[in-house]
């Protein structure tokens, strides 16, 4: 039979173990944001297109007509501005939503005891079901313009996973910051108007002129999107190594921190909720 | 061996409070960065901010233990930290100090319906609420029509729950709830809600839950009623300490006698505050138990005393008291007088006797008028005394909450029958002239 103690500052041993047999909880809760998420609106899920589409259109002729950017040879600048929009729109949705979503759920918080990792953690799912759909719009305009990956595809995996970390682990760091400083609520929209303006998101990363480019791959933002490009577009320059390490190494760090952080303050959520 | 399933050792829970007028409960960055500023320039006083930490005990030295297959009722007043012991319980939030063993898997039903979403539709809150509460995929699969046949809710799986009435809301979310099959529940107040026929229901579950499967059960509640049905044990909390723990019928005994925070009797030993004026002061007012003046714990069932002690400062005046019976939601539910009579200078005592049997339980207040003449009242004070009445009645229905009504009298009833069905064809005529015959 099991025996569980509780001690006055004891960090739980089999924390990591409730995490697993909590997972359903994890899947439920996810399901829930995807239901919830378009409910009572007109055009449901088409919202999920629309809205990385228009984008695309806007980037496309601000950067190409307006500032006259060009795209490395051979690759249609919409195509360039989806690439990076794909991994943008996913990072600036997962984590807007992870570190809000304590304070959403704050009722389960004060209420029911469960892993408070879950949360933050399932609420990126939501962002990732989005993440799939662009991926399914950026295939078809692949077709429209007749533009076949080579084998650098292979890659994506690798930098959705960092995609991934790079969002959870700064929406754990702002997620417990939020839940005892409500300031950071208002902070969470202006990170994303801001990184919006520091990542390659309308450009492409060979135009940061190189005495800024060690400043530039801080954000770990830039080596996902460099990393989605390069293994997208075929005859896109090759990764300059070090800026993808600079932005793994920053990432890994968040993660880190973020967890560690977030486990620190998690014991006393539910008092200051 | 005795086998413990819950053992609570030394438990206690702090909390910082902050004292500070205008504040939001959560600290905002810019206070803490103001603070850990001012912490740089040591000759900053804190107090200059107006503010102070204090620390507040909300649970202190909490020790019992819990054997498995019983209920343990958790009863005290408000704020006495009944639910911070079930959240430390249910590892929702950590105590301070001690050390809590458990030696089963723990389901807490803290509030009813944790977890609901609005958007969603009732088939779907079910199976995300009993995900919450920890049960697993296949089991509420497998419980589900049994849930949905307890919540009565079949038409309306399909439906948002904010669509709901709010009595369907509870009902569907107690039937989640109540399926769970933990070893050891945790439920806080869930007899506060849903209408008398639904909390009936509530009851019997509990019942079952308890008796049938050997499960442990932690129940807090006001009701008394339910508690003394429901547990045989229980634990008497009073201001985070726990004040007496045994037997579930004389822990909530100790906890009716003391629990009246009302002020039953008061006594003015200066007579220049006492109430009054220049001719008559009131010297002392108690209200008490009409067979037992020593008990301060007022039953529905019994008679009450109030007695009112007066001096008269100058003779022959025709005077009497009245009092104003008022209840806890502000209604008059009775006036009564003494006789009026010649009062010379010199000590009085009057006694009124309320019957057994006729206030409904609950809070009362009482207003007192002295009155001359039998006409012009010359001194009156609101709220002189305050006490609570209690139902402590065995019941005949299983209704556990109070019932409605100002005045709960027992009337006198009979049922007759049953009478025989009259036929279509004129029977009412052939039943009289058999009579007369």
């Amino acid at each position: 039979m099991s025996e569980l103690i509780i001690e006055a500052g004891r960090t739980e041993k089999n924390y990591w173990r409730d995490l697993w047999r909590y997972r359903e909880l994890f899947y439920f809760l996810a399901w829930r944001d995807i239901l919830v998420r378009y409910k009572q609106t007109v055009m449901g899920i088409a919202w999920a297109v629309v809205r990385p589409l228009l984008m695309m259109v806007i980037f496309t002729i601000i950067f190409s007509r307006v500032a006259k950017l060009q795209a490395p040879a051979a690759i249609p600048y919409a195509l360039l501005v989806m690439a990076g929009m794909l991994p943008w729109q996913f990072i600036s949705a997962a984590f807007a939503a992870s570190a809000d979503s304590l304070v959403q759920n704050s009722n389960l918080v004060s209420k029911i005891y469960f892993p408070r990792l879950i949360v933050p953690a399932s609420s990126v799912i939501t962002s990732f079901v989005d993440f799939l759909i662009t991926m399914a719009l950026i295939a078809m305009m692949m077709v429209w313009y007749r533009f076949v990956p080579d084998w650098r595809l292979a890659g994506l995996p690798l930098f959705v996973l960092l995609a991934f970390l790079a969002s959870i682990g700064v929406g754990l760091w702002l997620c417990a910051l939020n839940v005892e400083y409500r300031d950071f609520r208002y902070i969470i929209p202006f990170i994303v108007q801001f990184g919006l303006y520091v990542s390659p998101v309308g450009f492409s990363s060979s135009v940061v002129p190189f005495k800024w480019r060690f400043f530039f791959s801080l954000n770990p933002v830039v080596g996902v999107i460099d990393g989605f490009r390069w293994s997208l577009l075929r005859g896109q320059p090759l990764i300059w190594w070090p800026d993808l390490a600079n932005s793994i190494g920053v990432t890994v760090f968040l993660f880190i921190s973020g967890t560690w952080y977030f486990r620190k303050m998690e014991r006393t959520f539910a008092d200051i909720i | 061996m005795s086998d413990v399933i819950i053992s609570v050792e030394n438990v206690g829970k702090k909390y910082a409070i902050l004292h500070q007028q205008e504040r939001a409960p959560y600290k905002t960055l810019r206070e803490t960065l103001i603070k850990s500023t001012a912490g740089l320039f040591r000759r900053r006083d804190e107090s200059q901010h107006g503010r102070t930490h204090e620390e507040f005990w909300a649970l202190k030295n909490i020790s019992f233990e819990v054997e498995r297959g019983k209920v343990l009722g958790i009863i005290g007043r408000n704020g006495a930290g009944k639910s911070t012991l079930l959240k430390v319980l249910s590892r929702i939030t950590q105590p301070s100090q001690g050390r809590i063993t458990l030696r089963g898997r723990v389901a807490s039903l803290l509030e009813v319906g944790t977890g609901f979403h609005q958007e969603l539709t009732g088939r779907e809150n079910i199976f995300l609420n009993g995900s919450i509460l920890g049960m697993s995929h296949a089991e509420i699969r497998s419980k589900f029509d049994e849930i949905v046949a307890f919540a009565g809710v079949e038409k309306f799986l399909d439906t948002p729950v904010k669509r709901y009435s709010s009595g369907m809301y509870v009902r569907l979310a107690f039937a989640v709830a109540a399926h769970l099959e933990p070893e050891i529940l945790v439920v806080d107040e869930v007899l506060a809600v849903g209408d008398a026929e639904f909390q009936k229901k509530c009851m019997s579950k509990m019942q079952d839950v308890a008796s049938g499967t050997g499960r442990t059960v932690l129940f807090v509640s006001h009701n008394m009623i339910a508690v003394q049905s429901l547990c045989e044990q229980a634990v008497l909390l009073e201001r985070g300490h726990l004040k007496s723990a045994g037997p579930a019928a004389s822990v909530i005994a100790s906890y009716l006698s003391e629990s009246m925070e009302s002020n039953q009797a008061v006594t003015w030993d200066d007579p220049e505050i006492a109430p009054g004026n220049s001719i008559v002061r009131i010297r002392c007012i108690s209200v008490t138990d009409g067979n037992d003046p020593g008990s301060r714990s007022l039953s529905m069932q019994t008679e009450i005393r109030i007695e009112t002690e007066y001096t008269v400062h100058e003779s022959n005046f025709l005077l009497h008291i009245t009092y104003h019976l008022v209840n806890d939601q502000g209604i008059t539910v009775l006036t009564t007088w003494s006789k009026p009579t010649v009062h010379s200078a010199g000590s009085y005592r009057a006694i009124c006797r309320i019957p057994g049997n006729l206030l409904n339980s609950g809070g009362y207040f009482l207003k007192l008028i002295i009155v001359e003449n039998e006409n012009s009242a010359i001194y009156w004070k609101e709220d002189i005394v305050s006490f609570n009445v209690i139902d402590t009645a065995e019941r005949e229905t299983a209704y556990m909450g109070r019932e409605p009504g100002i005045v709960q009298p027992i009337l006198e009833w009979s049922v007759e029958g049953p009478f025989q069905q009259a036929k279509s064809d004129a029977p009412l005529v052939t039943a009289t002239r058999d009579r007369s015959r």
